[in-house]
């Protein structure tokens, strides 16, 4: 076996394997497997149902936040689509689930592959539009999507929703925050495994070269079109996944949060997480979560409270305030986001305690 | 820095062999609304040959290269590459056939690494498909490796060592156009298209560039078509040199010839009768 490096000064790789690695030190490696042991051991058998819940929201959130960076972060094409993305994936999961009676392992996957392929549908104007132009086109598709949600009623009930049968797996139920709580986060871990799969071999690499030239990428036999639309594809298809996920823990859905409102606030988590930064998206989709969750508690609080006789209707809008706050506050003084803070945080302990 | 250790083993003789690279182009017509780019060119390159194609500014020369790398289609003519017609292929196809180039106006990728920048061209040389990309497979892993390891030949015969893993946005202009070459070098072309490697360089760069230049085509075979400005560099290594003129061909013929052409001489220098 090789000899480990726990603390190294700086990183010299002697072999080109080294610089294709997810973590630079086999201390990042370490800390990784010792964060994945502390999650599934405390974490789900140390918290109330009320935190689990928001964890697993968390975990959910994360998966549908690395889709959109591929898309935005790394390829550079923003959609203001992907709340509804979730939508088709949840949907897609609900129907498979009643109507075909698919089991839960086969409904979520399929449920990806269903929104992948009403992504890359929606990625077509991305060969002729650029930018805000194509914002809008996926602004179209917001609306598209959730007008087909609602008065689809043959297919997905409309308004009144869909209650899905509860989950299983090889015979083992899943029912409740606790078990919810494992699956949830081995797929995150999966799918954030493939997302860095992706972004270090050659078809991460083409999306950050449309990202940053698409004339030159295209010089260089990267046929544009086709990878814009494989980005729509593999982006919806995470998408789809956290829909699927989404459906079968609220075991009931209907159309009303798949809404503008929840691709801005993924748009959101993007942006305050870290542009073209997978970690970025977890650490977007963690803040952005736990902000709604404690503004929620703090307008009821406010509301309630009688500290604020005569004004409490002033505070309703509370929410919306800091969460536009938040973004501005972060594109004004941390542009590369949460995760640029995380690596300031990291590389200042690099020489701890024996700087100078 | 160390010096420069051999032959990449891209440019080996077993594979320059097979690299034809035969460039016809026929009657070619480019017009923008009126304005004439391109009228009846005619142009041939054989293979091993250092082509250049000179002419004052407007003369059509970049357009030339853009119809032939795909990124203008022709109103009239056609472009024949080892027999095959290449007019309409679009730009990342003809990148398969075997034409690489370089830009005039560095179109490198500013935000990323020399090395991610050279990673790029290798693009098309990566054989595995999605799913194996998605896990990683060790077959993956070994080709990344395969690729990472003529990249650093390329380094090595560039001498861009120390520069390898620097953001290519804090680089001088003349390392730029270096990694451009590079890059360009790493799309195994069997045609190489200069545009104006030598613009806006130091005498030393230009050396060094010539260096490189010299020792791809008469040590190793490499084809090349060369746009540039510079005629002390053009005269020196180019085997045959076509001159345009507004759009149109001038004249064309080996260096001493373009040297003792009147019409050459008239179209840089002026009419002398109006003296």
């Amino acid at each position: 076996m090789r000899k480990l490096w726990f603390h190294p000064c700086g990183n010299f790789s002697n072999r080109y394997e080294q610089e294709i690695t997810i973590f630079e030190t086999d201390f990042g490696r370490a800390a990784a497997l010792l964060g994945m042991v502390v999650l599934f051991t405390l974490v789900p058998f140390m918290t109330g149902p009320y935190v689990l819940y928001v964890i697993n929201i968390i975990g959910i959130t994360s998966i549908a936040a690395i889709g959109l960076n591929i898309l935005v972060g790394f390829t550079g094409q923003i959609s203001l689509g992907h709340g509804a993305f979730v939508g088709v994936g949840a949907y897609a999961a609900a129907i498979m689930a009643t109507s075909l009676s698919f089991p839960f392992w086969i409904a979520v996957p399929v449920a990806g592959l269903v929104t992948a392929l009403v992504g890359m549908v929606f990625g077509m104007p991305s060969v002729r539009l650029k930018g805000l132009y194509l914002t809008i086109a996926t602004l179209a598709g917001q609306f598209i999507i959730e007008y087909i949600l609602v008065h689809w009623e043959s297919l997905t009930r409309g308004t009144m929703g869909i209650i899905l049968p509860s989950a299983s797996i090889l015979g083992i139920t899943i029912e409740g925050d606790r078990s919810f709580f494992f699956v949830i986060f081995i797929s995150l871990i999966a799918m954030t495994y493939i997302a860095s799969n992706i972004m270090r071999t050659r078809y991460g690499r083409a999306f950050i070269a449309i990202r940053d030239n698409d004339r030159a990428a295209e010089g260089m036999g990267i046929p544009i079109f086709r990878y814009k639309l494989l980005a729509f594809g593999v982006s919806s298809f995470y998408a789809g996944v956290a829909g699927a996920l989404l459906a079968f823990y609220l075991i009931s859905i209907s159309t009303e949060p798949f809404n503008l409102g929840l691709s801005v606030e993924y748009l959101a988590m993007v942006i305050i997480g870290g542009m073209g930064n997978i970690a970025g998206s977890v650490f977007g989709a963690t803040f952005i979560t736990v902000l709604n969750e404690v503004l929620r508690w703090l307008t009821d609080f406010l509301m309630n409270a009688g500290i604020l006789e005569g004004f409490q209707l002033n505070v309703a809008p509370l929410r919306e305030l800091v969460f536009g706050a938040a973004i501005v506050l972060f594109i004004l003084f941390e542009p590369r986001g949460l995760a640029e803070v995380w690596r300031i945080i990291r590389s200042s302990f690099r020489l701890w305690p024996f700087s100078y | 820095m160390k010096a420069y250790r051999g032959r990449p083993s891209i440019f080996s003789d077993e594979l320059q062999k097979e690299k034809a690279a035969e460039l016809e182009v026929v009657n070619l017509t480019l017009n923008f609304g009126g304005v004439m780019a391109l009228s009846n060119i005619n142009m041939s390159v054989k293979t091993g040959e250092l082509f250049a194609v000179i002419g004052p500014n407007g003369a059509g020369k970049t357009s030339l290269l853009n119809c032939i790398t795909g990124y203008y289609r022709p109103q009239k003519g056609k472009i024949y590459f080892n027999g095959e017609d290449i007019t309409n292929v679009a730009t990342h196809d003809l990148i398969k056939c075997g034409i690489g180039r370089t830009f005039q106006n560095i179109e490198l990728f500013p935000g990323m690494t020399v090395l991610s920048n050279m990673l790029l061209a290798r693009h098309i040389h990566c054989r595995y498909g999605f799913g194996p990309a998605a896990l990683f497979a060790p077959s993956v892993k070994n080709e990344e490796v395969r690729h990472r390891r003529i990249l650093e030949e390329l380094i090595d015969f560039l001498e861009i060592q120390p520069i390898r893993n620097q953001l290519v946005g804090s680089l001088p202009y003349g390392l730029r156009k270096r990694v451009e070459l590079g890059r360009a070098l790493a799309l195994e072309p069997k045609i190489l298209i200069l545009d104006e490697p030598f613009a806006g360089m130091t005498l030393e760069e230009k050396e060094d560039m010539v260096r490189f230049l010299i020792e791809l085509n008469e040590g190793w075979g490499q084809t090349m078509v060369l746009v540039e400005h510079d005629m002390s560099i053009v005269m020196a290594i180019s085997k045959r040199i076509m001159v345009l003129n507004f759009g149109e061909k001038l004249a064309e013929g080996n260096p001493e010839e373009i040297q003792n052409d009147p019409e050459v001489t008239r179209a840089y220098l002026g009419d002398d009768t109006t003296l």
